[in-house]
């Protein structure tokens, strides 16, 4: 194992990472403040990935589908907000995982409905295509390097609209007391919409981005939701510096784990019982870290006690 | 109508059900049948943590899978005339189900023991996700590990026998599986108002005043996610016989959230809530899947009219919700 | 339980009406289980719509077909195969696209006298010791397109190349099936997550391989992945796979990242015999878009069982068996003939992925297997 892998997989790992996190903040946010589990999260990722794609494919414009990821999730989450979700505040969990389970049956067949069942096309646009050469010789991908650079940004700019301006005190203030705010006259079904619609188009945005590497497909949203659960529990819920520190943590355990564990599987027993071995420990390493923070810290790293 | 009737009838329309079938000569609707009492037998497993517990388990699908593999791993070494392990003790695999359901019992609670120990650690949003992210890291072991067929699952050509039942015979295994979420039913009942039901529902309720008397809530919440764990491992195995067939897909975080359908379809914490829910969902399973191929939609618009609009499920819509047993 | 639609031709309408014993002396029940809905449902709308065109070419051919959906669920198509053989009472099962559905349903019907004749799935354990005088892959025997792959990384001489598969046993039989042609050096060999959507660190691993070429197999969404993470990651080595990643119905969605990629196949749609070219042109007269490989699978084996039923009637088993095994049909793969254990000896081409004026398509660009049978002939016993 040379050095320059070691990089080149660590920089995969914060890929993967700064992905996840752009999943996991909005259901951490949503959360926090609502007090609501959105199983239907992962198909707002979808419904990003999809629209992204319908739109690369009739104008043409990685931007526009950009923004029209971005536009169509969020619509889409305010819609659900409005007919079902903001009925759901003030059920008890299990109310909210039945609704939000029957959600991802609706979005997931309505999606093949009216997509068809085969995969669609979405690619990396011209300019972004192709490797770049880092320090050291390592050819990187430039897209993923966007994509690394484009999420850490958007992480910055959450944590200020979030920290400095006057809709980020409103959210603060909706996880610290509900009924405060409330009092204080601020018009909270109003906020609250906003809130979900902005964690919609984060996870719609991570699912354009995805989507040009990877297959735009029914059911791609679930895979991604769960393994941002496991960023939430590992980060503690509500908390979007949790969520971010949890994600890197999860994208890089599960790359190099990928990566490294057949070869130092390798170093004490036969080839072919290292590869079963290490790509089966591989596939569970991140819930191992998950049950490893349980033990130690129950509430997540970030959580509050 | 009273709770205890509508079980009655439940239990009665089942049973008929089937007899019907066995008349007419429609083998495929006992098969059904039988699939409905297997699936409400998970479900009442479930409707301990849920119900009784308060607790949100959305990883039960690991018990149900667990339960499914005890009875392929034994039934497919004894098929193979293979032990099971040679050293430091010969263990042969078995085709009888009496044997086949205590290991599925004993496997799947030791996994509930586990899990529950960590996940009971936390509570509310975090139980959910906990149990759900164990839930996927067993189904991603149950396809990475070779030994036992992997993604394709393992095949069982002959249905495991039961003492002096023809098990291959759809009538008789449906009563075999019927009996068994009878007797299931009437522990689970016992259960509820057992002094160990009574202080799992003041748990959920008041733990600081189960505390103040003495009791551990993690311990009286454990206990029961390790039953819980062991009746849906049960119906596991019951279900990998009904197909003669297991497969990484009974781990799938799919098959939680359609365990967790019938029991909130039905009633949550309604003894017979999960025969209702399971009834109803094979049913709608019949009738939407044959009005069009995109039956999910309709599915979903369903479920959301059920959580929204009519809350309690089915019995709890008949029965009245100050008829629930809490 | 799902999409049932029964279609039937005029002459069975009227045996059913005369009863169900002139009904089985007429014609033939057929029960179709396949994938028509959720994930990987366009491949199998595309067997059945194969088949169906095979079945609505031959006219009044006696054939009813019940088409019933497993949504990929092993314990779905166990109970539907339990419907159609205890209820529907059919003769011949057909229509599974993945293995571990046919291992969950083949071994049970054909142990109850029923004929399967597969579209697709041929998994090895049915091929060797498994095998049944009943059972009829029409597609291939799972090995033999990474056999194919194999034969041609070691022909076009390429001295070290870099296997990869998911982790599960279609993807071991997969690189054990490239090795059995190809016994040379390899760069490496790795097993992915099944569903895995991120290759970087695959990639990653390739480039510091030191290797000449690649060969992966990643059925569905994973290949679409793998092969647009590949481009951009500018390894730039030439790539071989099967032709599952690689078919019609998947390189829309994997675009010019595709192009130029060799491919595996006993199938292509410029193969040139009759038969193939009016299958292509009245497969996209009747349904608007190019055929698939499992829509050829699909419209192969209903003519298959069309063409066993002009020779031998359903009910005695013995001479519908040999008539089947006689395989007298116009394959749109030319030659066609079953090895001992019922499962294809065909040609195996290379196509490479080309562009046709917007349409991004493939090519034969040679054969890698002439006369391929598989592995498993010696171990079955029957």
């Amino acid at each position: 194992m040379s050095t320059l892998l070691l990089i080149e997989q660590v920089l995969n790992g914060l890929q993967l990472g700064v992905m996840l996190f752009l999943m996991a903040a909005g259901l951490t946010l949503i959360f926090g403040v609502m007090g609501l589990i959105n199983l239907a999260h992962g198909s707002l990722y979808m419904v990003g990935a999809f629209a992204a794609a319908a739109v690369a494919a009739a104008t043409g414009s990685f931007l526009l589908a950009l923004a029209a990821s971005l536009a169509a999730a969020a619509a889409a989450g305010a819609v659900i907000e409005l007919g079902v979700i903001r009925r759901l505040y003030d059920r008890d969990h299990l109310d909210q995982v039945l609704a939000t389970f029957a959600l991802i049956l609706v979005f997931s067949e309505g999606t093949r409905w009216i997509f068809g069942s085969f995969p669609l096309f979405l690619e990396v646009p011209d300019y972004l295509s192709g490797p770049v050469t880092l320090f050291g010789g390592i050819q990187y991908p430039l897209y993923r390097l966007v994509i690394i650079l484009a999420g850490l940004g958007i992480a910055a700019g959450l944590f200020l609209l979030i920290g400095r301006t006057r809709i980020g005190i409103q959210i603060r203030a909706g996880e610290a007391d509900r009924e405060m705010i409330a009092a204080l006259g601020i018009d909270i079904t109003r906020l609250y919409t906003l809130v979900f619609a902005l964690g919609a188009a984060l996870a719609g945005l991570a699912g354009a981005l995805v989507g040009a590497i990877q297959s735009v497909q029914v059911g791609m949203g679930e895979p991604v939701l769960i393994l941002a659960f496991v960023v939430i529990v590992i980060g503690g819920i509500g908390s979007v510096k949790g969520a971010l520190v949890g994600a890197l943590l999860v994208g890089l355990t599960d790359t190099l784990g990928r990566s490294f564990l057949p070869g130092l599987f390798g170093l004490i027993m036969e080839p072919a019982a290292a590869t079963t071995v290490g790509s089966a420990l591989a596939s569970m390493a991140i819930y191992i870290l998950m049950a490893g923070v349980l033990l130690f810290r129950p509430r997540g790293l970030f959580g509050v006690a | 109508m009273r709770e205890r009737h509508i079980n009655a009838i439940l239990l009665g329309g089942l049973l008929a059900t089937a007899l019907a079938a066995w008349g007419l000569d429609q083998p495929f609707t006992i098969t059904l049948a039988t699939k409905v009492a297997i699936l409400a037998l998970a479900g009442v497993g479930l409707n301990i943590t849920l119900g009784l517990g308060g607790m949100i388990s959305l990883g039960h699908a690991a018990f149900f899978g667990i339960g499914g593999y005890a009875m392929g791993i034994l039934a497919s070494h004894a098929q193979n005339y293979t032990p099971l392990m040679e050293a430091p003790l010969l263990i042969e695999g078995t085709n009888s189900m009496p044997v086949i359901w205590l290991v599925a019992i004993a496997a799947s609670a030791l996994a509930a023991l586990v899990i529950g120990a960590l996940s009971l650690r936390t509570t509310g949003a975090y139980f959910i996700m906990v149990t759900l992210a164990f839930g996927q890291m067993l189904y991603y072991f149950a396809i990475s590990w070779p030994a036992y067929g992997g993604e394709d699952g393992l095949s069982i050509y002959v249905r495991n026998g039961f003492p002096g039942l023809n098990t291959l015979d759809p009538i008789q295994f449906f009563g075999l599986c019927f009996v068994l979420l009878c007797l299931v039913l009437l522990f689970v009942a016992r259960l509820g108002r057992a002094p160990f039901g009574l202080a799992l529902t003041a748990a959920r309720q008041v733990p600081a005043r189960v505390e103040a008397v003495g009791l551990s809530p993690y311990r009286l919440q454990l206990v029961a996610f390790v039953l819980s764990g062991a009746i849906t491992g049960l119906a596991g195995a019951l279900f990998a016989d009904l197909n003669r067939f297991v497969s990484p897909a009974m781990f799938s975080w799919q098959t939680s959230g359609e365990i967790m359908v019938f029991v909130i379809l039905g009633g949550v914490a309604r003894l017979c809530g999960p025969v209702a829910g399971a009834a109803l969902f094979i049913l709608l399973e019949h009738w939407l899947g044959a009005l069009s191929e995109f039956w999910h939609i309709y599915l979903g618009a369903l479920l959301l009219i059920v959580v929204l609009f009519a809350r309690g499920g089915l019995i709890g819509q008949i029965a009245g919700r100050e008829a629930a047993h809490d | 339980m799902s999409i049932a639609r029964t279609i039937s031709t005029a002459a069975i309408a009227a045996a059913i009406a005369l009863g169900a014993a002139s009904a089985r002396a007429e014609g033939v029940k057929v029960g179709m289980i396949t994938t028509l809905s959720g994930g990987g449902a366009g491949l199998g709308i595309d067997a059945r719509d194969g088949f169906m065109l095979a079945v609505k070419q031959a006219g009044d051919a006696g054939i009813e077909v019940i088409i019933e959906d497993d949504q990929r669920k092993p314990d779905v198509a166990v109970q539907l195969a339990d419907k159609m053989i205890q209820s529907d009472k059919v003769d011949v099962l057909t229509g599974i696209i993945w293995s571990n559905l046919a291992m969950a349903v083949v071994p049970a019907a054909v142990a109850q006298g029923k004929f399967y004749l597969s579209v697709n799935a041929a998994p090895s354990a049915l091929a060797g010791k498994g095998c049944n005088p009943n059972y009829f892959s029409v597609a291939y025997q799972n090995d033999n397109l990474h056999e194919a792959a194999g034969a041609y990384i070691a022909n076009a001489g390429y001295k070290k190349p870099f296997i990869l598969a998911p982790n599960y046993p279609a993807g071991k039989d997969s690189l054990t099936g490239f090795k059995r042609f190809y016994t040379g050096e390899l760069a490496g060999e790795v097993y992915t997550k099944l569903g895995q959507t991120d290759y970087a660190a695959e990639i990653a691993q390739i480039r510091a391989s030191g290797a000449d070429s690649v060969f992966f197999f990643l059925p569905g969404g994973m290949g679409i992945s793998f092969m647009k993470q590949y481009a951009d990651s500018g390894v730039g080595l030439p790539v071989v796979g099967p032709a599952f990643s690689f078919d019609q119905g998947i390189l829309g969605a994997v675009g010019e990242a595709a192009l130029g990629v060799k491919n595996t196949s006993q199938w292509s749609k410029d193969i040139d015999n009759a038969a193939n070219k009016a299958f292509v042109e009245s497969f996209q007269a009747e349904y608007g878009r190019l055929p698939s490989l499992y829509a050829a699978q699909g419209f192969d084996t209903a003519n298959l069982l069309i063409s066993a039923l002009a020779k031998a009637d359903i009910s005695d088993a013995d001479a519908f068996r040999a008539a089947l095994e006689a395989a007298d049909f116009a394959s749109v793969r030319g030659d066609f003939a079953f090895a001992p254990n019922n499962h294809p000896i065909q040609d195996i081409y290379v196509r490479e992925v080309i562009k046709e004026g917007e349409v991004i398509t493939n090519k034969i660009v040679g054969v890698a297997i002439e006369d391929r049978s598989n592995a498993y002939v010696d171990e079955c016993k029957m």
